[in-house]
């Protein structure tokens, strides 16, 4: 043991090695701005799942007696047409805006990565018929392609997620195909294959486990892009239909009462604009603490 | 070179057809049925089985998939994209009346985005870390983040309703009263524009840092060049790449974002059509418009390849 000590403390005055997860730590928690969007984020987190003990009334409570209120003590948002009180809507699309937005990425992610990791692994054909789809995919603009799938499968929240899923993915399968495209040429990548592993192994293994950093980093960032597409949809009305509490169908209803109830419609976007702010920033913060390029010098 | 715009339009034409294809034939396979839809809409209620039968026969859509097909691209070449099964007059008529006041939208907010983002980009990156730089970049991050609708809706009650200095709502052609028409489109184009510009400035001011650093500018520098001279000549052109590439990106971003746009100023353009005929399952509407805006970014993405090699003499086309 009194050996290894000493070993060790040899080793530290050589080069004081710093663990890489300490590394991102330090880059990551020492940023003022990202802390804020981290902390936004857990904010929204924490009301999402306590929606029902945090809400001052239901979501659709409708109180024909306080009908378009502007802010007052009871209702600190107001209420809309129907009496139903604006915060409590708020605090209930939270659900629904996070769990779409988290259900679509990993669905989006999973099968994102499968296909740009099958297309940039086995190169040839399989590279050509799926890269040149996905390129297909992504010369649309998202919100068209979404807005065409979901009106053509019909509303409810199922549809939605698939919609919401195809116009996703062919981001992340193509950030994993150029991945595993510079992974694949890796001196360790033919040293498990000289030890006999299977495709499936270092697929799994060594491929995927490398490629991660950029996509954590899109992961959180498709966050925000998810859940501003969500809203884009339910204000069009397509999608989670009334009388669901979504932030996109309450811009869209509080439309109308713009001149003599502006926080019908604009607090409800200020809650989506948050949470996307704050997707995006921590988005950036990992970046920069997971890329060595960047350490250091933000 | 010639073979090289050849070979890349063949291609553009390849994935267009393939497009058209697969928006073809899903429109049709997905639940949802035009007709349907054109009978509730009609006020003559109480369609019987034979009169669907009718008028599903009429429009054509008994017709198996593969003879529909061969019926729409035989139009295609006719300039005719089919007739639409809700209000049963020409597609093109009525998407080449409402193309214009798109592309005029559409076409301010993208000359909008490079003017005003690549000078704010080089502003911010040459006065990297003084508060201006905070300021614009923290103005640039609430850019690309706020939803386009939600920055309508704030500013129509800003400008609109509480400092009445602009018209709510509504278009004007700017052939019949100029004035007018640029004051309804302030916000729009404002809202549109807004996400290019946030982005154009963070590629600009990341890829002017980048190049920032490279000997030739010390060296530009150290010249006794007026700063003016360095940026301009030197360190921008040599930047404009990526800047570039995020501009072509940036056009399919616009064209959905006008979606959203023409729904919330209420314009009369192809995006609302767009919308409209997607809820009505108008086939021969959401195929047209797809057809157009395909189109458009293909050969948006074609135009930003050929400038690369304007931009940089090393990249050859061949």
């Amino acid at each position: 043991m009194a050996v290894d000590a000493s070993f060790r403390n040899e080793m530290t005055e050589i080069a004081p090695r710093v663990s890489e997860w300490k590394r991102f730590y330090k880059v990551f928690f020492s940023r003022g701005i990202v802390m804020f969007g981290l902390v936004i984020i857990v904010l929204f987190i924490f009301v999402a799942i306590f929606a029902r003990q945090l809400a001052p009334y239901g979501p659709n409570d409708i109180d024909m007696n306080a009908t378009l209120q502007n802010p007052t003590a009871a209702h600190w948002l107001g209420t809309d047409a129907l009496g139903r009180d604006t915060l409590s809507r708020i605090i209930y699309g939270t659900r629904v805006s996070l769990e779409i937005g988290l259900i679509v990425v990993g669905i989006g992610t999973v099968i994102g990565m499968a296909l740009g990791t099958i297309a940039g692994y086995f190169g040839g054909w399989v590279y050509t018929i799926i890269m040149r789809s996905i390129d297909a995919l992504m010369c649309f603009p998202m919100i068209i392609l979404v807005l065409l799938i979901a009106s053509m499968l019909g509303p409810g929240m199922r549809n939605l997620i698939i919609a919401l899923t195809v116009g996703l993915m062919p981001g992340y399968a193509r950030l994993m195909c150029g991945q595993v495209l510079t992974v694949k040429q890796e001196d360790y990548i033919l040293a498990a294959r000289s030890l006999g592993s299977s495709n499936t192994r270092i697929i799994m293994r060594h491929i995927v486990m490398n490629c991660l950093p950029p996509l954590i980093v899109q992961i959180t960032m498709m966050l925000g892009a998810t859940i501003l597409a969500e809203a884009g949809m339910s204000f069009l009305g397509i999608g989670i239909q009334q009388p669901t509490a979504t932030w996109g169908g309450m811009i869209t209803n509080g439309r109308q009462y713009l001149t003599n109830h502006p926080v019908l419609s604009l607090a409800p976007g200020l809650a989506l604009m948050l949470v996307v702010f704050a997707s995006n920033i921590v988005g950036d913060g990992l970046r920069d603490a997971l890329d060595p390029r960047l350490r250091g010098q933000i | 070179m010639v073979a090289f715009i050849i070979r890349r339009l063949v291609q553009s034409l390849v994935v267009l057809v393939i497009i058209m294809t697969v928006v073809f034939i899903a429109v049709r396979l997905l639940p949802g049925d035009p007709i349907r839809m054109y009978v509730t809409a009609n006020t003559q209620a109480g369609y019987t089985e034979e009169e669907i039968a009718l008028v599903r026969h009429e429009v054509g859509l008994d017709k198996p998939l593969y003879l529909q097909y061969v019926d729409w691209v035989k139009g295609i070449f006719r300039g005719d994209l089919g007739r639409s099964i809700l209000r049963k007059e020409p597609v093109t008529k009525e998407i080449f009346r409402r193309l214009p006041v798109t592309a005029y939208v559409c076409g301010l907010a993208f000359v909008f985005g490079i003017m005003v983002g690549v000078p704010l980009g080089i502003i911010t990156a040459v006065r990297r870390g003084k508060w201006v730089d905070t300021l614009l970049t923290l103005f640039a991050y609430i850019g690309i983040t706020i939803p386009v609708f939600w920055l309508g809706l704030l500013l129509m009650y800003l400008f609109g309703v509480y400092l009445k200095w602009l018209p709510v709502m509504g278009f004007t052609s700017p052939f019949t009263n100029f004035w007018l028409s640029t004051r309804q489109l302030v916000m729009p184009v404002i809202c549109l524009a807004f996400f290019s510009i946030a982005a154009t400035a963070r590629q600009t001011r990341s890829s002017l840092l980048e190049v920032m650093r490279q000997d030739y500018i010390r060296t530009a520098y150290s010249k006794g060049l007026r700063e003016r001279v360095v940026i301009w000549r030197h360190a921008l052109k040599n930047s404009l790449i990526p800047i570039v590439t995020l501009v072509g990106l940036g056009i399919p971003m616009i064209i959905g974002g006008n979606v959203l746009v023409e729904t919330v100023f209420n314009l009369p353009g192809i995006g609302v059509l767009l919308y409209n005929a997607v809820l009505n399952e108008d086939y021969p509407y959401v195929q047209g418009i797809v057809l157009i805006i395909s189109a458009v970014i293909l050969l948006s993405n074609f135009a930003v390849e050929l400038t690369y090699g304007w931009l940089d003499p090393r990249i050859r086309y061949d």
